[in-house]
């Protein structure tokens, strides 16, 4: 680094202690220290309040153009994405697959090249498919790319969401039990959040059906086995056991579009076994938080009751969701170019 | 790198008690104040001002706190912006206020610009002063301070360290800049 990049600044001096994390891409919480899902935790905080203003912009990213490549139905996640870009005054382009060249067979990999060839900075990807964010990241090396869900893999802004709502009511995670309760083998949300709520200290503990486990979580050789978490996360079929004493549960949607293979005898039995209801909420701890990731199937994994009861945060999820969307904008628009 | 020290503990407290007692004077009391700290250490210098004034004049000046990042226009050419946001909380508004914005340095002016601007979002104030506990020149805007702890004449390489009780343990300001005649001296004026 010359010297002219450091004498720039010094009206600052003395005022910085912390270098800046550099990251350019956001794929998933593996590669994120404890130190900096903190620094993104305490960004998304500043927004949160920007998000409380009357006057609800500020000049952060103007300038910077977004597009959000949705292959994948969404609701929350493409909307506070487009908030999160438009409240920092980016120019947020949304595309979806139908409609698009797509339809006409593009691969993923043009269409990526193709977008940064228009001078987009922030490419915001769902996709089926898990590592198509990989990809892109890999292939093109002017944009940053952000995952917003890929096939069974991952979603990370998803797990930061989550570890933010839970912070802002509990304080800390560390020591917390955190009940994940249904579908974990078609999960991303539940595998982004593994990572993340291990990372930040709490135990995890996953129930649901032996046929809905993750037998990649479970074999030995996953990454995350082969990761000092690995004894924070732990396999519980049995609901009413796993739930006692914890303080957050976490109910995952039954992805039915996915449950064709035979993984279920029958919704019905389903509900009466792993529905999150007032009963089994009652074994947890007193004041226990119920989450979900959304889009919920009422009466199926969790109750109606239970789903717009005192014990729920859900719509607290999606408020925070768009304040930690623009924390992890804004750091990987400003990050990059530190490294020229 | 050598450092000289500009401002010791008790040369603080001096700047900062006049400073306090100026902003009296020019405000004829302190009705309608608000003090408005920068991040980080004009905040712990606007708590500082916001206590004196409330002994010498026995008024309670609300005191609020400014993050600048989301309006500065050097986001990501700067070498340390700072990715981290510190908390924005103005409680009192400050519509038909006087504000008072304080920051340790005065530089550039590039600061002082975003916080105006970002100020501007939360209401429209009857006036923004600006106190600083070092001005050291080298402006590149059309800002200057309406009150000044000390002038401190710089050169462009030199750079300036302010360090504060609740930040560093302790309160200086020391004046950084190279060693011509150490080894690694090579390296001055390379700048492009």
């Amino acid at each position: 680094m010359s010297l002219s990049r450091e004498i720039d600044t010094p009206d600052i001096e003395g005022s910085l202690a912390v270098k800046p994390t550099v990251r350019k891409h956001v794929l998933d919480l593996d590669d994120f220290s404890r130190e900096e899902i903190e620094e993104v935790l305490d960004s998304a905080r500043g927004m949160k309040e920007v998000l409380g203003r009357d006057i609800k912009k500020v000049p952060a990213l103007r300038g910077k153009v977004v597009v959000t490549l949705f292959y994948e139905a969404s609701t929350r996640t493409r909307v506070s994405f487009e908030e999160a870009g438009k409240v920092l005054s980016a120019d947020v382009i949304n595309m979806s697959a139908s409609g698009s060249s797509t339809e006409k067979g593009e691969s993923l990999l043009n269409t990526g090249l193709t977008i940064q060839a228009m001078g987009v900075d922030t490419i915001v990807i769902r996709h089926p498919h898990s590592g198509a964010p990989y990809l892109l990241a890999q292939e093109l090396d002017k944009v940053s790319v952000i995952n917003a869900g890929d096939g069974l893999h991952a979603h990370p802004t998803q797990a930061l969401l989550d570890i933010y709502t839970v912070k802002d009511k509990l304080g800390s995670l560390e020591g917390l039990k955190i009940v994940i309760v249904g579908d974990v083998l078609h999960s991303r949300v539940a595998r982004s959040n593994i990572w993340g709520f291990a990372k930040m200290g709490a135990k995890v503990v996953l129930s649901g059906p032996n046929t809905l486990m993750p037998p990649d979580l479970i074999r030995s050789d996953n990454s995350i086995y082969r990761s000092t978490f690995s004894s924070r996360i732990e396999v519980d079929t049995n609901l009413a056991r796993a739930i006692e004493g914890a303080d957050v549960v976490m109910a995952l949607r039954l992805q039915r579009e996915r449950q064709n293979a035979g993984f279920l005898p029958s919704l019905r039995e389903y509900i009466r076994r792993w529905q999150v209801t007032d009963d089994l909420l009652a074994r947890a701890k007193p004041g226990a938080m119920v989450m979900h990731p959304g889009p919920m199937n009422e009466g199926i994994e969790i109750s109606n009751n239970i789903a717009h009861g005192g014990s729920s945060v859900i719509e607290d999820q999606v408020t925070n969701g768009v304040a930690v969307r623009m924390a992890l904008l804004y750091h990987v628009t400003i990050g990059p170019s530190q490294q020229l | 790198m050598q450092e000289r020290q500009i401002m010791n503990q008790e040369d603080v407290r001096r700047a900062l008690t006049r400073v306090a007692h100026e902003i009296l004077e020019h405000n004829r009391g302190a009705e309608d104040l608000v003090i408005v700290g920068i991040h980080t250490r004009g905040v712990h210098l606007a708590r500082r001002i916001a206590t004196s004034l409330l002994e010498f004049e026995g008024i309670d000046v609300p005191v609020a706190t400014l993050d600048v990042s989301l309006y500065r226009d050097d986001l990501g050419v700067r070498s340390q912006t700072q990715t981290r946001l510190q908390p924005t909380d103005i409680p009192s508004g400050i519509q038909d206020k006087r504000v008072v914005l304080v920051d340790d340095v005065l530089y550039t002016g590039r600061t002082i610009r975003a916080a105006m601007d970002a100020l501007v979002d939360f209401g429209r104030p009857q006036q923004i002063q600006l106190a600083i506990l070092l001005d050291r020149g080298h402006r590149e805007l059309p800002i200057r301070a309406d009150y000044v702890g000390q002038n401190l004449p710089t050169a462009i390489g030199e750079r300036v360290k302010v360090r504060l009780l609740e930040t560093d343990g302790t309160d200086e300001v020391a004046l950084v800049f190279e060693d011509i005649y150490a080894e690694d001296s090579e390296d001055i004026g390379q700048e492009e």
